[in-house]
């Protein structure tokens, strides 16, 4: 029971809400809003075990002294901490939280997100050869659209950035259109296999 | 060992320190390189420029965090300014907790130069669970979804909120991210509820998006912080900036200049060191 419950709940879900999408009924269109209102609902339960996960693993580790221990207690004391300033001082303009969001957050992240810069041109300097025709076409565009998409190309050249335009609405477009259609198809070939129970993996349990 | 085979070699906090040494001086001395506006920036601009003030409303979702904030906050700050200067109504929203900040940063950057007020001229919409259910949500009733406002003001008493309830008064939604979610609005909210969308996007994610303005899901793009500062250009050509409003996505073009320049001399100098390395191994 433990397993069919859930399965017979995804089906009657899944089914119901097709169902729903094409009849123009208000009785069907007030199910539909309620349901999206439950969404929401389940979604503020969902943090509250996100949460709940994050800690436990975390408390585990510090328990058993893993490697890295000390990372996890400054997690916990970062959720802890800011979980009692939102709560206690409130949010909006000026507040502490959003001071804790915009001096310590935001270069965090920046930081974190910047070194990429560096890393990728150390990268493209030691990895990004022309060993194959493939490569060579790769590296050959790479170089095209790098140079066009700055202010100092499109000075030198004037007529580079038509050429980007051109290669990224013709041959960027017929690619990008091929996996996107691949991806629909799966999407829509996961999502049966989960009305119809064939897919158990969101069960859990392995 | 020759010489390319030392340049294969080289200490890569060389490379680091040229990166740095790129990025820092067009930043500290500006170089002004003018920007060539593509048609899709000029699309998105036109389209907002078109709608009528305190007429439809704009949805912007932030969907960025601070990692793509040097790309995104100026062209949602650019957006924002060109909103304000016509009048044009703007809801503001943010899908993740992490993505709220960045409305409130952008606010607090724009609104005082045009003395734009919460509740009149704009709606900051709290962070509410459910991704994809608020898009879909908000298509029904957006008070019923939020309730209140960021502030916490009941969205019922807010004057702007008075003939705003659902996408039918919204002139285009405009999602601002480095993830997939543009796409989702396209899908799930154009093609469900007919409003127009519009994108901002880091350079990496553009790609992904020519296919729907091929198609018209989308009415215009802004690429990468290339099409930031073609935004703020053209805002600045009509004059709906202050005279000192620093064009902060034109400085940043300027650092990306260098560093493309570096990457692209750094590449063919390996290229170059590759083959040669390759020749001599062969004799």
């Amino acid at each position: 029971m433990k397993r069919q419950i859930p399965l017979i709940i995804a089906f009657i879900c899944g089914i119901g809400m097709i169902i729903q999408f094409f009849i123009p009924h208000p009785v069907s269109q007030k199910t539909y809003e309620e349901v999206l209102h439950w969404q929401i609902i389940v979604g503020i339960f969902m943090m509250i075990i996100a949460v709940r996960s994050l800690c436990v693993v975390h408390i585990d580790k510090i328990r058993r002294k893993k490697e890295g221990w000390g990372y996890s207690f400054i997690t916990l004391f970062a959720i802890a901490f800011t979980a009692f300033v939102g709560i206690a001082f409130g949010m909006g303009e000026e507040s502490l939280i959003s001071d804790l969001y915009q001096y310590i957050m935001v270069p965090m992240q920046s930081t974190m997100f910047s070194l990429l810069a560096f890393y990728m041109a150390s990268a493209a300097y030691r990895a990004f050869k022309a060993r194959t025709a493939q490569a060579t076409l790769l590296l050959v565009v790479a170089l095209v659209v790098m140079f066009g998409r700055v202010p100092v190309g499109e000075r030198l050249v004037p007529w580079l950035p038509r050429v980007i335009e051109w290669i990224l609405m013709y041959p960027n477009m017929a690619a990008q259109r091929g996996i996107l259609l691949g991806v629909g198809l799966g999407m829509i070939a996961t999502s049966l296999k989960i009305i119809l129970g064939i897919e158990r993996g969101y069960l859990g349990g392995g | 060992m020759n010489i390319w085979e030392k340049m294969m070699d080289i200490d890569r906090r060389w490379i680091y320190l040229l990166v740095g040494i790129c990025v820092l001086i067009p930043l500290i001395r500006p170089v002004g390189l003018p920007t060539f506006t593509t048609p899709y920036t000029q699309a998105l601009f036109d389209y907002i420029d078109k709608i009528p003030p305190d007429g439809s409303a704009i949805l912007i979702s932030f969907d960025f965090d601070p990692a793509t904030a040097p790309e995104l906050l100026p062209m949602a700050q650019a957006i924002l300014r060109h909103c304000f200067f016509k009048d044009i109504n703007v809801l503001c929203l943010g899908l993740y907790p992490t993505y709220i900040g960045m409305i409130d940063m952008a606010l607090s950057n724009v609104k005082d130069d045009y003395e734009a007020k919460s509740g009149e001229d704009f709606v900051f919409l709290p962070y509410v669970p459910g991704v994809t259910a608020v898009m879909l949500s908000i298509g029904e009733d957006i008070k019923r979804t939020f309730g209140r406002d960021y502030y916490g003001v009941p969205l019922d008493s807010l004057p702007m909120m008075r003939h705003i309830r659902n996408y039918d008064d919204i002139a285009l939604v405009l999602s601002i991210s480095g993830t997939q979610l543009p796409r989702e609005w396209a899908v799930l909210v154009g093609t469900t509820y007919h409003v127009r969308v519009g994108v901002g996007t880091t350079a990496v994610s553009a790609a992904e998006f020519y296919t729907f303005l091929q198609t018209g899901q989308f009415v215009g793009m802004l690429g990468g912080l290339k099409g930031a500062a073609e935004y703020e250009n053209l805002i600045h050509a009509k004059g709906y900036t202050k005279k000192d409003t620093r064009k902060v996505a034109s400085m940043g073009m300027d650092a990306q200049s260098f560093v493309h320049m570096l990457m692209i001399v750094l590449i063919v100098i390996g290229n170059i060191a590759y083959f040669n390395i390759r020749k001599k191994k062969a004799r």
